[in-house]
Parts: structure tokens; C-alpha cells; sequence
């Protein structure tokens, strides 16, 4: 047990200690869900806003949710809706909350290192929800948890990636998480949103998917990101289906225990098809219960304050 | 260095648990409603150890849970948060009589959290509370209903109870510690 931050901003500053501190308090929040009474009161009278400079539904959904349970009380502040539309800068808006005694500030921005910047300048605890194509260090640790929960651990699996790493957060996440706590982690797709250079990071890189997921413990499997892409990355939708699209015929290749993640929204038919994201390999609703769980367990834990941690009740 | 005083050894621990098994007996004629629910960590143990004395003295089995208090704690912003351990209540509270059981009674924080924790599973008949040492300095109007020995302490002085089944070498065992 081990937790002094009071922020989360990224996966890569973190320990493994650290992380698996995380996972095993998400253990135990996960079993709240279960009950009649699904709430508690650890975050009662603290205020969370859900800053979400880009559009999100599903974090923003699953963040909100994890916020109620812990009985704290929640603004949700849109881009579309929010003055930063009228040329406010992310300070000034930042400023301007924490004027109005803001606890919590949950956020996601397109550019990377927007959090961080938040924590240096304010209070407020900050939660990263996703900046730009740097990091989404709650879709990383829920990831890492559902891992867990199905293998029984992570240390030795191993995990493929598959699609647009170049753009993408959730993949950098993943990348850090799964090596620091002992997986082998392989990427694949089109070399154009794969480079190379992602080997520094202590991947393998291959552009032959057959090879990338026989060995599989795991399958995580990306959404290509037209929103993030400035040009073409890959040739066209049907080359990205016949080379990488998961289905039926590839699952054939790989081992029969081999779990299929996607982080969502699917693009059905694309990097995977229908009858492979709704079969039992899956676990990709899964992730989304756990989302809640380590969501939850990231706020109870970066709430706690600076003072030593004394065993209780002795 | 401090001052580490053994207070009570494997045998009078066991005759104090006998002792409060036969009160909680006493106390509840009804025998069929009764649940003990230990509060992690301390008191899970001493929950499973009167919930097998009592299933002897009854002859039927008693239901045993554990009981986390740590997400309703109420100087959760004031420290590290603590390590949150499953709740794990394996029957229905509603209507029943739950004996919250501890291992060391203190400011009487933990049983609030504990009673606010346990209403969020349902409606208990009953709450009464079994803890093997109350040390005083209670900060709430608190009080056990089955104790196994009163120890008047000092504030900065600590009750470390030792039991054989988690880490205690086979033994049982109190201390109190002095700084």
C-alpha cells in the first residue's frame, strides 16, 4: 500500500507499487457496485468538475458516475458549452474554479501536458481523463485491472496492440502500465501509425498481424482516429480490414484463453468484426464496469491527505 | 526505544473469548437471528473465533462477515487514504441482530463508521458490539456492549493485539506499547 500523489496525471511517473495500490483498491470498490446501496459517503461535501475540453462520453459517463458513488458533488463543464469557446484561456477557466472552492478537477484536453499544467497552477486535485495523443492513465489502469481480474496477473502475459499507436493515448498509457509491471508488450498495424521508435519504449514492433497475435495473452485493440489524423495515414478502410481486422477467421490463430480488449467506441466491422466484439472472448463491456471501479479508487486515493497513515483504531 | 508490555497471553485470551461467547448467548435468546460481522482487519479473526464458540454453545452454525469502515471514515481528506479491504457479508442484515465485533475499542470512530457502513447493506434488528480490549478515550457516545478486558491507557500509548492465525507465530497475544 503505497499512495502520496495527490494528482494523476500519467501512467509513466508512477511505480508498479504504486499502480498495483490502485488495482487493489479498485478490487475492493468494485464489490460497492454489487449492493443494494451503492453509494458511500467518502467524498461527501467535496466538489468535482468534470472539465472536458474535448468530447468524451463514455470517460465522461463513467467518471461521472464513479464521482456519485462517492457522494461527492459534480459540475460538468463541456467545451461547447464553456467560455474557452469564447477565447478564455485554459488558465483563466482553471482559475476561475478554483475561485469557486473547487476540490476536484477531472479533465480532458486535446493538447498533452494540459493537466499537469493545471497542477502546477492550482490546488485543486487534477485527474487526467485524456490529453491529446500523451496519455489516458484511467483507460491504461482499467485495462491493467481487467487483465488481472481475468489472468490472475500481468507479469509474463502477453499483450498485443493493435492499430493507430501513433495518435493514440491510450496505447502510450497501456505501453507504460503493462511493462512496468512485467508484460511483453507487442505492437502491430500499418507502419505508418506504428513506427519503430515505439521499440524504445520496450515493445516489439511487427506489421504482420498473424505473427503478432499468436502468442497473445491479450488483444488490445485501438480505434483508428480519424479526428487526430492531419492526413491519410493509411491507404483506406478496406486495406486497414484485410491486413488487421480481427475476426473469426484470425481468431483461429490465436490461443483459445486469448482476452479481446477495446478501449471503445468500436468502429464495428473495422478493427474488429461484430461476431469477435460480442463473443466470449471479449471482455470489452467488462472494461467498462471496471472503468467505474479504478475511477472510483483514483479519486478515493488522491483525496487522501499529506499526514502519515496511522493504522486504525489501534 | 519504547516499552512493548505483554498484557495477555494465548490463555487468557481464549478464556476471555469463551467468556464473551456465553454473554453474546446470554444476551440473545433468539439464537437463529444473530450474525457477528468483524471489522477489518482486526476484528474479521475474532468475529470467526466467537462465531465457532457460539455455534457449539447453540448447536447450529452462526453467520460470519467482515465489515470494511474505511470508505466511511470521517478524516478521510485529513491522511493518506487507507488500504480499502473487501466487505464480504454473506447473508441478509435486514431483521437480523449483527454484533459488530473489533479487536480494540478506542475513540469510537471506527463502530460509527461502522454502523453508517453497515446500514448502506440494510436494516439490522439489532446492533451490538463485542471488542476484546477497550482502552478508553472515547470521542463519541460509544460503548460496547461485550468486552473482554478494560485497559486504561494513555493517549500516546498503543494496544497491539496479536492472533495466531494472522502473523501471530501460533500465539495469541496483547501488548501494549509504550513510545
Amino acid at each position: 500500500m503505497s499512495w502520496t500523489r495527490r494528482h494523476l496525471l500519467d501512467i509513466q511517473s508512477l511505480t508498479a507499487e504504486e499502480i498495483v495500490t490502485v488495482l487493489d483498491t479498485a478490487r475492493a470498490l468494485k464489490e460497492v457496485g454489487r449492493r443494494a446501496i451503492k453509494t458511500f459517503p467518502a467524498l461527501r461535501g467535496k466538489t468535482v468538475v468534470n472539465l472536458f475540453v474535448e468530447p468524451s462520453t463514455r470517460t465522461r459517463t463513467s467518471f461521472e458516475l464513479a464521482e456519485q458513488r462517492l457522494s461527492a458533488d459534480i459540475v460538468n463543464f463541456t467545451a461547447e458549452a464553456s467560455s474557452l469557446r469564447k477565447g478564455e484561456t485554459l488558465k483563466d477557466t482553471a482559475r476561475n474554479l478554483e475561485a469557486m472552492n473547487v476540490d476536484f478537477i477531472v479533465i480532458r484536453h486535446s493538447a498533452a501536458g494540459a493537466p499537469h499544467f493545471l497542477a502546477r497552477v492550482l490546488q485543486a486535485h487534477v485527474i487526467n481523463a485524456g490529453d491529446g495523443a500523451h496519455e489516458h492513465p484511467t483507460q491504461a489502469l482499467l485495462d491493467l485491472f481487467t487483465i488481472r481480474e481475468r489472468k490472475g496477473r500481468i507479469e509474463g502475459l502477453n499483450v498485443t496492440i493493435i492499430g493507430d499507436i501513433l495518435y493514440s493515448r491510450v496505447a502510450r498509457s497501456d505501453i507504460w502500465g503493462l511493462t512496468k509491471l512485467g508484460a511483453r508488450v507487442t505492437l502491430c498495424g500499418p507502419s505508418t501509425l506504428v513506427p519503430r521508435e515505439f521499440e524504445q519504449l520496450g515493445c516489439r514492433v511487427t506489421y504482420d498481424l498473424k505473427e503478432a497475435i499468436r502468442d497473445a495473452d491479450v488483444i488490445n485493440l485501438l480505434r483508428i482516429q480519424h479526428e487526430r489524423q492531419r492526413r491519410t495515414m493509411f491507404p483506406g478502410v478496406q486495406e486497414y480490414i484485410q491486413f488487421f481486422g480481427i475476426n473469426p477467421a484470425r481468431m483461429a490463430w490465436t490461443k483459445p484463453d486469448v482476452l479481446i480488449m477495446h478501449p471503445g467506441p468500436i468502429n464495428r466491422g473495422v478493427e474488429i468484426d461484430s461476431e469477435t466484439a460480442d463473443g466470449e472472448r471479449s471482455v470489452i463491456l467488462e472494461q467498462v464496469t471496471n472503468g467505474m471501479a479504478v475511477r472510483m479508487a483514483v479519486l478515493f486515493l488522491v483525496n487522501g491527505g499529506r499526514g502519515p497513515q496511522e493504522v486504525i483504531a489501534a | 526505544m519504547g516499552q512493548r508490555i505483554l498484557i495477555l497471553n494465548t490463555a487468557a485470551v481464549q478464556r476471555m473469548l469463551a467468556r464473551m461467547a456465553h454473554e453474546i448467548a446470554e444476551a440473545n435468546e433468539e439464537s437463529g437471528r444473530v450474525a457477528l460481522v468483524g471489522i477489518q482487519r482486526g476484528g474479521v479473526t475474532l468475529a470467526r473465533r466467537l462465531a465457532e464458540r457460539l455455534a457449539m454453545i447453540w448447536g447450529h452454525p452462526v453467520p460470519v462477515g467482515a465489515l470494511d469502515v474505511s470508505l466511511h471514515r470521517d478524516d478521510l481528506d485529513q491522511r493518506l487514504a487507507p488500504e480499502v479491504h473487501p466487505t464480504l457479508i454473506p447473508f441478509d442484515v435486514n431483521d437480523r441482530t449483527v454484533v459488530l465485533v473489533d479487536d480494540v475499542l478506542f475513540s469510537g470512530r471506527t463502530i460509527r463508521a461502522a454502523m453508517d457502513a453497515l446500514n448502506d447493506l440494510g436494516r439490522p434488528r439489532r446492533i451490538q458490539l463485542a471488542t476484546l480490549i477497550d482502552r478508553g478515550h472515547r470521542e463519541l457516545p460509544i460503548k460496547a456492549d461485550f468486552v473482554g478486558k478494560n485497559v486504561p491507557t494513555a493517549l500516546e500509548e498503543r494496544i497491539e493485539v496479536c492472533l495466531s492465525e494472522v502473523g501471530g507465530g501460533g500465539e495469541d497475544a496483547v501488548f501494549l506499547e509504550r513510545p
